[in-house]
């Protein structure tokens, strides 16, 4: 067996269900200690990719190994090497937060003695330690997420599956589960995280796959998935929409492309090449011009357009196919 | 299955054994209701509808209801089973469990060992409710402990079928339809009433029910005389093994295949 460098390799991954295929040759190379964030929208094969890396579904075809061993014929090594945070809090709601550890941690085979320990540990790294006692159906949804992370955590395992961590959670619980995963990534773990929030794998990775149709459609840095977009751009708001014209057209002389006014908003954009001097530039011309700026920055491409972007080319090619 | 693996088995069932009896600890009130529920169904059909019931041969129909609602009330158990598996299911945690190094049949072992304890406890709830309004064992302890015997197997078998059945289930909100066929399946048998008084063809379907199985077999255990006179009926005790074995092989299988393939 070839011991993989990468603490995810995956060559190939074929899945059908029915008709569909949820997975259409899909290959991911993750280096340990990693954050790499799964994007795509709904359908896409993110869920079916992370079931497949975690052992809880066969792939019809290709190979996976995880921490170094195949998800299929290695599947009970895989187990020991993982955590799965799938994307429903899968805690026992009857039982409070320590219950809940403890017997996470005996099925875990450690001794109970330990298992107290590790849960009161946990309890505590995860700030639930007041609510320990309490039945986890009755958390908030931020503490429950909490909850499932660290019952994940019990044997500290080097690879963590993240399945849409933070779908349906308020910002501050969204924000508590990323300090969670970049405490975990600190302490040397390897995230594999799927969402639909760009804004989290922007955050949160340091790698990208965007998948579409069950096939990784590009791959890089978050920076360099948005440097395909072209850069930075400029982005003007006003305060009165008599201005916009002239706004729009001072910008268009710094613009290395086309010029977004979007007069709802009263803002005008658009892309540049030279960073500091075309905002300079910008703001010099509009205070010569006498144009009231209520706010003016240079900012890069979301992940959002990056995303769109891609996802319309493949849809483009489709229909030229 | 090598000894290390039977051991973590054993070892993860009864953490799962134990995780179930600290729901009902954590949620006395639900446990009671569940034992108290057929105390209730026995008590509208003993004295509700009782004083118009006629027991073919004779006999009081309060005596002639208790074996029969021992095997509703293992057969109202397949609701515990599939709430349980239901909304382990929907709620991830039994994919949580099939992503942990643990023993893989320690999840259903554990299940069955908590169900049959809850069933026990049911059962001596309906032993303690029938001694109250009449119900007697009258061929000593021997033949009523193998009664017994027989209401757990056939709990046994269900604990199989309401597996399969949760893992097949969209959700625990599914419980609701459980509850609704739990009705026809258990009035369409020989537990309330004889099957000899149903129309001919219905009746035979009545026989033939694997859970009339379990109840005549009690009855004829108890020593209250056997009811009805079909082939099924006079061999109500051999029905009585042979109806749960052959539910427990082919449920426990198709349990098992559908717990290791979800998806």
């Amino acid at each position: 067996m070839t011991r993989s460098s990468f603490a995810v390799h995956a060559a190939g991954l074929r899945k059908r269900y029915g008709d569909t295929a949820a997975l259409d040759g899909l290959d991911l190379r993750i280096p340990a200690g990693t954050v790499h964030g799964l994007l795509g929208p709904n359908g896409a094969g993110k869920t079916t990719a992370v079931r497949v890396l975690t052992t809880l579904t066969a792939p019809d075809a290709g190979t996976a190994s995880v921490a170094g061993h195949d998800v299929v014929r290695e599947a009970e090594r895989v187990r020991r090497a993982i955590g799965l945070v799938g994307q429903h809090a899968a805690v026992d709601e009857v039982l409070g937060g320590r219950q809940n550890l403890v017997m996470f941690g005996r099925l875990y085979h450690l001794g109970s003695a330990e298992a107290r320990r590790r849960a009161d540990e946990l309890l505590d790294r995860f700030r639930l330690t007041d609510a320990a006692d309490k039945p986890a159906g009755t958390l908030s949804g931020g503490m429950r997420r909490r909850l499932d992370l660290a019952a994940s955590m019990i044997l500290a395992p080097p690879v963590l599956f993240l399945d849409e961590p933070t779908t349906g959670l308020d910002p501050r619980s969204r924000i508590e589960v990323w300090d969670a995963v970049r405490d975990l990534v600190d302490g040397g773990t390897t995230v594999v995280l799927t969402t639909q929030y760009l804004e989290e794998a922007d955050r949160l990775a340091h790698g990208v796959s965007v998948i579409d149709h069950g096939r990784v459609i590009a791959e890089g840095t978050p920076d360099a998935l948005k440097g395909r977009l072209g850069g930075d751009r400029v982005e003007v708001v006003l305060d009165d929409p008599a201005s916009l014209e002239t706004a729009a057209a001072i910008v268009g002389r710094v613009a290395s492309g086309e010029v977004d006014v979007d007069t709802d908003a009263l803002r005008v954009g658009a892309p540049v090449s030279g960073r500091g001097a075309a905002l300079t530039e910008t703001v010099r011309a509009l205070d010569d011009a006498g144009v009231a700026v209520a706010d003016i920055g240079l900012r890069r491409p979301t992940l959002d357009e990056v995303f769109l972007s891609l996802t319309e080319k493949t849809a483009e090619q489709e229909v030229r196919a | 299955m090598n000894v290390r693996t039977l051991r973590w088995a054993v070892a993860d069932g009864r953490t799962l054994t134990g995780r179930a009896l600290a729901h009902w600890a954590r949620k006395p009130g639900e446990v009671a209701v569940a034992l108290l529920f057929p105390v209730m169904v026995v008590l509208m059909m003993g004295y509700l509808f009782g004083g118009q019931m006629d027991v073919p041969g004779g006999g009081a129909y309060r005596e002639f209801l208790i074996p029969g609602m021992f095997a509703l009330t293992m057969v109202f158990g397949v609701e515990t089973t599939f709430a349980a598996v239901a909304s382990d299911a929907a709620k991830g945690v039994t994919d949580r469990f099939r992503s942990m190094p643990m023993s893989s049949s320690a999840v259903v072992v554990g299940r069955a060992v908590a169900d049959m304890l809850h069933s026990v406890a049911g059962l001596a709830v309906m032993a303690a409710c029938g001694v109250l309004i009449g119900w007697r064992v009258h061929d000593g302890a021997g033949r009523a402990l193998a009664a017994f015997g027989l209401l757990l197997l056939l709990r046994f078998s269900l604990v199989w079928l309401g597996i399969f059945l949760g893992l097949l289930a969209k959700g625990p909100e599914s419980v609701a339809v459980v509850q609704t066929l739990v009705w026809p399946i258990g009035f369409l048998s020989s537990a309330l009433v004889a099957p000899s008084t149903m129309p001919d063809w219905l009746g035979a379907i009545a026989e033939w029910n694997p859970m009339s199985a379990t109840v005549t077999a009690c009855r004829e255990l108890f020593g209250d005389g056997v009811t009805g006179g079909s082939w099924a009926a006079e061999h109500s005790v051999l029905m009585a093994v042979v109806w749960p074995l052959l539910i427990t092989a082919v449920f426990a299988p198709l349990a098992a295949h559908r717990y290791r393939t979800r998806s």
